[in-house]
């Protein structure tokens, strides 16, 4: 069955479908890799954004990413919050380990819950007007509904990037992740920091959500979907690495698209999940850890 | 014997008797005949599971208001299985030895329905199943009745009705694709589409499953595509449903009939984002609102359930399982009410022998307490415009294609002429 025709495509949706994988894994490469919080409800936030943008969707129409965008300074706000919770009951006491795993699952089974009391079970999605259209270049199709979270996603990652490595903020980020003592004595407060950090990663779910729901249907336990290759992606990419997460992100989805195209869709996942095994024993940091 | 010793033994026998019979637990009339079931009700299921509830919540609000059954009120006693199968033991188990209930139901789904067929053996319980597919294929349990109008072959209910139609197209099709969810549902429904696949003589060029938790479907399609079949059988849940129908717009695949299988697109919500999306595809169903479906009661029922749904944020038509749930329970109130109690083997019996009028029809059981006669429909989506919910309502858009008797339109074929 093999064709050129059919490898570029598989080529190119994997680049789009890599794309959109960075945007979701995006927080948790920041939480996780950067200040070591096994934030394991991220997958829930991102479900929540999802929501946001189908309720935004349905009472005035506004596109998903533009809701997006608007409900990142709420999901910062948010995930501020939560961290001084966590901070203030189990970081501070030095109980973050095993006890602050636990204050994740149950922030996420809330927010899982509380959507389904308040939106029902039912399946949301979203149409957009680019939904359902697609371009094509010389026998590759596009199809935009992954064209335009994947530019988004990439657009986040580089936003990130520069941010983290640019700014003052994203340089004391930066050092909080490396030695929170040092920091200290220059007079910075690692907690704030951190609860920044936090927010901003929590904010990223705010954006990918919107991304899901506009690629896919969504119900409040969706997350669970997504919390392996969230973590798979930024463990593979390198604990902390903003390109990482980035690159690996692609390579999961090319991965994933060339074995849904030639091998059968069944073997991509676990395909993926052994390349993430065989690169982890080679590198145990990661493709990019330090 | 002495004449006041005599009395006085008399009288302490006749106390002893009534503080003895007030011991025993004697159902009286104002004691709820309890009936209970674990469901769905958060978890993958749960879009299902919750509109089932409801449904069976009508029946018991409606009976109770008619003066329960045997004179007694009825009661629902349920608790929220997670879509987890790993806790229907415990949930049927508390509700047997803790909650003492009279009667049990399932709860919705094949997989939900597999952990308790060992306790319902066990106890001998009578269990009408909610939506099972094959569940009793392996145990034949005798006292095991299924809701679902699958018959008495489920593996190839909804492969049946879809090639049958497409075999009956002119020029007849010839090449077949399948393809499936890694699931319980979508693997049985391949198993029995390539068995009536080989009954039809036709070529299958693509075989393939894929994993439930795929993000991307439009590489599946495009190697669907590249295959150029002219049917496309199509054994999904909803997301993937949703996830291919997208895909093979964006991919531009045009079989000459395509569906057959796909769990979802009957649902409220994905009708409605997805409107003309779904025209053309041929699909299996269990309700519509045709004039052959209009059996008596099922208006009402839709009366009273679609504004209560709409309140409660569940499925808002309601028209694929929550009728099934609730004649299910109507099922059950018959047998209690004919048997005259709660004996379970005589229910059982009696469930088994007897045909049954509810607002699905008429429905008997046969061979593994499946329907004795399959009943599944094939409908075809047709003329369904964009953001519309109300046009659902009225017939015409999914009309009945298949089984003959209940037939109430024409299929456009090949799929691209329903496109336009």
């Amino acid at each position: 069955m093999f064709s050129w025709d059919l490898l570029a495509n598989a080529v190119v949706a994997g680049l789009l479908l890599g794309g959109f994988y960075a945007a979701v894994s995006l927080g948790i490469s920041l939480i996780f890799g950067l200040l070591d919080i096994a934030n394991i409800a991220q997958p829930a936030f991102l479900i929540l954004g999802s929501y946001a943008a189908y309720v935004m969707n349905e009472a005035y129409g506004l596109d998903p990413i533009l809701t997006g965008i608007l409900f990142t300074p709420v999901f910062y706000l948010l995930g501020a919050l939560v961290y001084r919770v966590y901070y203030g009951s189990f970081e501070r006491r030095g109980e973050e380990s095993l006890r602050g795993l636990v204050f994740f699952f149950g922030v996420l089974f809330i927010i899982e819950v509380s959507l389904s009391l308040k939106y029902g079970v039912d399946y949301r999605l979203v149409q957009t007007g680019y939904t359902g259209k697609s371009i094509e270049f010389g026998g590759v199709g596009i199809a935009f509904r992954y064209l335009v979270p994947c530019v988004v996603g990439v657009a986040m990652t580089i936003a990130l990037y520069l941010f983290l490595g640019r700014t003052f903020y994203g340089r004391a980020i930066m050092a909080v992740s490396q030695d929170q003592g040092a920091l200290r004595l220059m007079g910075a407060d690692p907690v704030q920091i951190k609860t920044i950090a936090f927010g901003i990663g929590i904010a990223a779910a705010s954006l990918s959500g919107a991304l899901l729901i506009s690629i896919a249907p969504v119900i409040p336990s969706t997350d669970r979907d997504y919390i392996g290759r969230m973590f798979a992606i930024t463990v593979l990419g390198g604990m902390g690495s903003i390109g990482g997460t980035l690159v690996a992100a692609v390579i999961l989805g090319v991965v994933e698209s060339l074995m849904s195209t030639f091998f059968g869709p069944s073997w991509s996942l676990a395909v993926s999940f052994g390349i993430l095994l065989a690169a982890l024993a080679v590198r145990p940091a990661g493709l990019f850890g330090r | 014997m002495n004449r006041p010793r005599a009395l006085i033994g008399i009288v302490v026998a006749t106390l002893v008797l009534i503080a003895a019979v007030g011991l025993i637990p004697v159902a009286r009339a104002a004691d709820p005949i309890r009936i209970g079931l674990g469901m769905a009700l958060t978890g993958g299921l749960s879009a299902n599971g919750k509109p089932a509830l409801l449904a069976m919540q009508i029946w018991k609000d409606e009976i109770n208001k008619k003066g329960g059954l045997l004179g007694r009120p009825v009661e629902l006693i349920y608790y929220d299985d997670q879509t987890n199968p790993a806790t229907v033991p415990g949930i049927y188990t508390k509700l047997l030895d803790v909650d003492k209930v009279d009667l049990v139901v399932s709860g919705y789904g094949t997989n939900l329905i597999a952990p308790l067929m060992p306790i319902a053996i066990e106890r001998k319980l009578t269990v009408i199943g909610v939506f099972g597919l094959a569940n009793n294929e392996k145990y034949k349990y005798p006292n095991y009745f299924q809701i679902s109008p699958t018959g008495p072959d489920p593996a190839t209910s909804t492969a049946t009705g879809f090639f049958e139609l497409a075999a009956k197209q002119t020029p007849k099709p010839q090449t077949v694709a399948i393809v499936g969810a890694d699931a319980e549902y979508p693997q049985t429904a391949l198993v029995g589409a390539r068995e009536i696949i080989k009954h039809h003589g036709f070529k299958t060029v693509y075989d393939k499953t894929y994993p439930p938790s795929t993000v991307d479907y439009t590489p599946i399609v495009r190697a669907i595509k590249a295959t150029n079949p002219d049917i496309l059988f199509v054994a999904s849940y909803p997301p993937d449903s949703v996830g291919m129908l997208r895909a093979a717009h964006e991919v531009g695949l045009q079989p000459k009939i395509m569906g057959g299988g796909m769990v979802g697109l009957q649902f409220t919500t994905i009708m409605n984002s997805m409107g003309s999306k779904l025209n053309g595809i041929v699909n299996y169903d269990y309700w519509v609102p045709e004039k052959t479906m209009m059996f008596p009661g099922i208006a009402e029922f839709f009366k009273e359930y679609q504004p209560r749904a709409t309140k409660e944020g569940v499925d808002t038509l309601g028209y694929y399982l929550p009728p099934y749930a609730y004649a299910a329970m109507q099922i059950l109130g018959d047998a209690v009410t004919t048997t005259k109690g709660l004996d379970q083997q005589k229910i059982a019996d009696h469930i088994r022998s007897h045909e049954f009028s509810t607002i699905v029809g008429k429905v008997k059981f046969g061979k593994n307490g499946e329907w004795a006669k399959g009943r599944t429909l094939m409908v075809q989506y047709q003329k369904v415009q964009d953001g519309n919910i109300e046009q659902f309502r009225q017939p015409g858009k999914k009309p009945v294609l298949y089984p003959e008797e209940l037939k109430s339109g024409n299929i456009i074929y090949p799929y691209s002429a329903a496109l336009k």
